[in-house]
């Protein structure tokens, strides 16, 4: 699904070099998580991988079912299956969290030649998703995460990911700012997705969201490169011991 | 000295260029007091403070510059299709063909052409009456000017609530047509009126409203200028407010080389509530001036100001509001908000905010921003495959919103929401993004 090969990336403004040699592959229907100290490049790695501006590729490809992302627009990436469920949800004063929804579903079914959904349909299906996340019509009506708590707007990313459909899913920290009920929730929302089909990276710093999403691989992460990768035990080595271990026995 | 004669120069070639409307009856009264406060001020300059922002020059020219009739092909006319009593006015002079007959249930509709002659009209405590008192503190030139040239207009008196709007509907055939419009109307307690506007008028532009709203009644007022390109228009509304009155005003603004809307609102009633808003967009050669004076006199009353505007490929925005707060006027709540989105480094948004406040237990708030769009958020739409016009078309709408919610009626609302996007459409098309 997912093939990111030897991804150098550096910061456009400040030349300053974040990914030094990226190299990751994930298969379908697979669960990776990545870890990793903070500035390793976990953050950087889904922003480039979505489209951001201001960053630089240097080296590297990184292909979505064969398909080159990095050349793409975002939004060409997002309609190719992609999607980012953002650290931090940006808010969008003046645009209804529901015009949001269905111009961005629209979008995708008319960017991949579907037929776009009728407004009745759009309803149906946006409640039947926001019912399981525990969304209310109130959350629906206002602007895109404006006044949204912070477990409100990982819900409202996991509501995205549900209408959106994508087969590959990359959570940046979505545990960050969670309390525990909380968290539980959205990684029901997650597990839901789970599917053959359907791939997931979850970028974290805590073992404790991937007791709730259980993932196959696990990835450390560290000064741009992936270091050392394993199964779940390997999330628990770090918990236990944090990142020193791993990162003297790499060198 | 030498300023003095350059003034009076200029304005005896303007006044050279008007015809001298025919003298009689109440109006020639009226016009005499008008041309004698105009010759008092002169004609506005750029060294004027309230003409800082705006070159005047086109305006005070004696001769309309040469501006080709527009038609918009490609969208039906505003406020089609909504039942409403039309009027019609070709480059400034009321076709009675093409309006409807001028009845309608608790309103009286005369002409000003026809209505001026009679010894004594109602209209004669309102013609240039608000106008007059909104010279102070800051002289209007162009109104006092209206006041003592025109000739045709309508006088509105509103005795209930009237059942569907009034449509003053503006076509501009002649090339180097110069239109001056006067309108009077005046609402009895507990009166309700809408008021439409929209069409491209003339050449050149003039207008004066004068609106009297007495306690408790309502009047509402949706304009919709453009989107003829070629256009220089001053327009003036002056409004009065009795106890527990209400006015609203809403314009839209496409293109226009030169639009200057100035908007004298005195609240001189307790509890009354004035709502000023506007939304402008342009693109390139368009300079779209608004210039609000909203006076407290009386308690408790509330006034908003809500300007919006696009500007991209070197267009300018320019907002100067005011709220006075009289020393009578105890418990005003006052909000202003002018904002602009540029959308490219060359267009430049000019803004004076201002409050000047004598009473002590006032709430009043301004703000004043200008900013570009914000590219976290247009990000964050694209991500979720909006593509990057259509999702800044989506931001753009968002930033309007605040203005376009000044609107009562919802179907107005949306209408100007979808001409908004239809012209944005178009305008990203233009520029290749």
């Amino acid at each position: 699904m997912l093939k990111i090969n030897n991804l150098h990336v550096k910061l456009e403004a400040e030349d300053k070099v974040i990914l030094r040699g990226v190299d990751l592959k994930i298969g379908p229907g697979e669960v990776h998580a990545i870890m990793g100290p903070n500035g390793s490049g976990k953050s950087t790695l889904s922003y480039v991988l979505s489209g951001r501006d201001g960053y630089e590729v240097t080296a590297g490809s990184a292909t979505l079912d064969g398909q080159e992302l990095l050349e793409m627009e975002p939004e060409a990436r997002a309609a190719a299956g992609l999607f980012l469920a953002f650290q931090y949800p940006i808010e969008i004063p003046g645009v209804g969290n529901m015009t949001f929804l269905r111009t961005a579903v629209n979008a995708q079914k008319k960017s991949r030649g579907e037929a776009e959904l009728s407004a009745g349909d759009f309803l149906k299906l946006v409640r039947e998703k926001a019912k399981t996340l525990k969304i209310d019509a109130e959350m629906l009506k206002r602007p895109v995460n404006v006044g949204f708590s912070g477990g409100e707007k990982k819900r409202n990313e996991i509501l995205q990911m549900a209408m959106l459909e994508p087969r590959m899913c990359i959570l940046d920290e979505t545990d960050s700012g969670l309390d525990v009920d909380a968290m539980k929730l959205v990684a029901e929302g997650v597990n839901a997705l789970r599917s053959a089909g359907r791939s997931f990276l979850v970028i974290t710093h805590y073992q404790r969201l991937l007791d709730h999403i259980k993932p196959d691989v696990v990835h450390i992460m560290a000064a741009g490169r992936i270091i050392k990768t394993g199964g779940p035990e390997l999330a628990l080595e770090v918990e236990a011991n944090g990142y020193a271990d791993i990162l003297s026995e790499v060198g | 000295m030498a300023l003095v004669k350059a003034r009076e120069d200029a304005l005896a070639a303007r006044l050279l260029a008007l015809a001298a409307p025919d003298a009689a009856g109440w109006l020639a009264t009226a016009r005499a007091g008008a041309l004698a406060r105009l010759q008092a001020m002169g004609l506005p300059a750029r060294r004027d403070e309230y003409w800082r922002y705006t070159d005047p020059a086109v305006l005070n020219a004696p001769d309309a510059p040469v501006a080709a009739r527009f038609e918009a092909r490609d969208e039906s006319a505003p406020f089609d299709g909504m039942d409403r009593l039309r009027i019609v006015f070709v480059d400034g002079v009321f076709d009675a063909d093409a309006s409807d007959d001028l009845t309608l249930a608790g309103v009286r509709i005369e002409r000003l052409a026809t209505s001026g002659t009679a010894d004594i009209h109602w209209a004669q405590s309102l013609y240039g009456v608000l106008e007059s008192n909104g010279q102070m503190p800051v002289a209007r030139p162009f109104a006092a000017l209206n006041s003592a040239f025109a000739t045709d207009g309508v006088l509105v008196h509103v005795t209930g609530k009237t059942a569907k709007p009034i449509s003053l509907i503006y076509v501009h055939e002649s090339d180097t047509s110069d239109a001056i419009l006067h309108h009077c109307i005046k609402l009895d307690p507990g009166a309700e009126l809408t008021l439409l506007e929209n069409g491209p008028a003339a050449a050149r532009f003039c207008k004066v409203m004068e609106v009297d709203v007495a306690e408790g009644a309502s009047f509402h007022h949706v304009r919709l200028q453009g989107r003829d390109h070629a256009r220089h228009a001053v327009t003036h509304l002056f409004a009065r407010l009795a106890a527990r009155a209400e006015l609203r005003s809403f314009t839209l603004t496409a293109n226009g080389r030169l639009t200057r809307n100035e908007a004298v609102i005195d609240l001189a009633g307790a509890e009354s509530r004035a709502h000023l808003a506007g939304a402008a967009v342009g693109d390139g050669d368009f300079h779209h001036d608004d210039t609000v004076f909203v006076t407290h006199a009386a308690q408790a009353c509330e006034s908003r100001q809500v300007f919006k505007k696009v500007l991209m490929n070197g267009a300018v925005g320019v907002f100067q509001g005011k709220i006075l707060v009289k020393q009578s006027a105890q418990k005003t709540d006052g909000y202003q908000i002018s904002q602009s989105l540029l959308l490219d480094e060359d267009s430049q948004f000019l803004a004076k905010p201002e409050l000047e406040i004598y009473a002590d237990d006032v709430k009043c708030s301004h703000g004043s921003t200008s900013g570009a769009i914000d590219e976290t958020a247009l990000f964050y739409l694209q991500s979720r495959g909006v593509p990057r016009a259509a999702a800044q078309g989506l931001l753009v709408l968002a930033f309007l919103a605040e203005a376009i919610q000044e609107i009562a009626d919802d179907t107005i609302a949306d209408d100007i929401r979808d001409r908004l996007e239809r012209w944005l459409n178009r305008h990203a098309a233009k520029a290749g993004k």
